[in-house]
């Protein structure tokens, strides 16, 4: 069977691979790429847990071919740390403990991310609603949600 | 293995000959059709990604109507202002549909030819009187979108063909649309019932143009004439709600399921058709 050559952009890096034409782009970056902190949770798109953003929109990796990927640009949670110093997003996570088994945390740091970068200042019910499609069974979402504040409050800060 | 094979044209042309190949299935956002993949619901020879034509994403204004690409996604269309202020309605029903994530991605003319009895979008684009741009085979066509599904899982499009843009026809003054849905949480979920109205004031605000359309409450979303005839010549006073209610109840053919009986579902796309209707009254009310 004929593989298809993609060629893309992952984290800053041009990135180029050979892709099943029925495999997801979640496949790739995890098989390929080995990028396994996207994880699949449902591989419907309802749990979030393998977002990704995609020329600047927050997507499941899981519902999105790999070949679709050619051209545009795909951020995962291994860029979001740079030069070994963790995002605010994630030291905030650190710090309200807002995680247990930390399944769902790498989605749902890039669907913090994705939101923090178009409302920098978001309201409690906005940050809920933002991430309805990120599933968490540890936390009960309020230290997850909690720590997204405390991060837009620190950005918020810097951009000073 | 499957021997899948995925293209993407860059043009409307290549499109209908990729599309008019037996087992071609034409891939937007690809939120419904990459589950149905995975499910085995569905094994196409060729998947079509429409997303790479010139001009099938955007949305663009031509004498007071709004075209809308087929492959333009739920987050695009809830962030044009122009859009949102003449047809708040169609924008709230599609951004209902499933999770950030999902809006990335998902696009009305996937949530239409899904053809799922609960597409959210749907009835607000009936009671729009959206029109459906069509490519195929013979050309370009116009439909209405209340013509294209003709069954669960069914559309009236032939081989070959898919819709290349939707038209929301020009707006008068005092005019504006709604959309509510009943689920059992605030998000993340499917219609138990959904209504879209879309009406017209005269000067002196009595409705002189409403239409009204019902999702998941029959084998397709629903334009309900008499629900609509029920609003003209009034203020939304009582009685024109109560006939716009029995009307709505009497078009639906519900079936009973988890999410709600055959009894609930009717009562319900009542309700949801009279404060659809006072949020659009409200709504084109507040522009006088």
């Amino acid at each position: 069977m004929s593989k298809l050559h993609v060629s893309t952009v992952v984290n800053g890096d041009p990135v180029e691979f050979l892709a099943d034409p029925a495999m997801t782009l979640l496949d790739v970056l995890r098989d390929e790429l080995n990028l396994t902190g996207s994880k699949e949770g449902c591989g419907s798109g309802d749990c979030g847990a393998c977002s990704v953003i995609v020329d600047d929109r927050l997507v499941c990796s899981c519902l999105m071919l790999a070949a679709e990927a050619e051209g545009r640009r795909v951020a995962t949670i291994e860029g979001l740390a740079q030069g070994g110093q963790l995002h605010p997003l994630q030291q905030k996570f650190l710090e309200h403990a807002a995680l247990q088994c930390g399944f769902c945390t790498p989605g749902l740091l890039m669907a913090s991310k994705a939101l923090l970068d178009v409302n920098p200042d978001p309201t409690e019910t906005e940050v809920r609603y933002w991430l309805a499609g990120n599933l968490c069974r540890c936390t009960g979402y309020d230290k997850v949600v909690r720590a997204v504040m405390d991060a837009a409050a620190e950005l918020r800060q810097e951009r000073v | 293995m499957s021997q899948l094979q995925y293209l993407a044209p860059s043009t409307i042309d290549d499109a209908v000959l990729a599309l008019a190949a037996s087992g071609a299935r034409a891939l937007s956002g690809g939120t419904d059709l990459l589950v149905q993949l995975r499910a085995g619901r569905m094994a196409p020879g060729a998947i079509v990604d429409l997303k790479r034509i010139e001009g099938i994403s955007g949305i663009r204004q031509e004498g007071g109507a709004f075209i809308i690409g087929a492959a333009t996604s739920g987050a695009v269309i809830g962030e044009h202002a122009a859009l949102c202020r003449a047809w708040p309605g169609v924008v709230e029903a599609v951004n209902l549909i499933g999770s950030t994530q999902v809006q990335g991605r998902a696009t009305m003319a996937g949530n239409l030819c899904n053809a799922s009895p609960a597409a959210d979008s749907v009835p607000a684009l009936i009671a729009a009187r959206a029109v459906c741009i069509i490519a195929g085979p013979g050309g370009r066509r116009e439909a209405p979108v209340e013509d294209i599904v003709t069954a669960p899982g069914r559309t009236s499009l032939a081989q070959g063909e898919f819709i290349v843009a939707f038209r929301l026809p020009p707006r008068p003054a005092r005019s504006s649309d709604a959309y509510l849905r009943l689920i059992p949480r605030t998000e993340m979920d499917i219609a138990v019932a959904g209504a879209g109205v879309s009406l017209t004031l005269d000067a002196e605000g009595r409705v002189s143009e409403a239409y009204v359309a019902l999702g998941a409450v029959a084998p397709t979303a629903l334009l309900v004439a008499d629900a609509g005839a029920a609003l003209v010549g009034g203020r939304l006073d009582e009685d024109s709600l109560s006939r716009l209610d029995a009307a709505a109840r009497a078009a639906c053919r519900p079936i009973s399921d988890k999410r709600g009986t055959i009894e609930y579902r009717t009562k319900i796309a009542g309700v949801l058709a009279r404060r659809a209707a006072q949020a659009a009254y409200q709504r084109a009310s507040d522009q006088a």
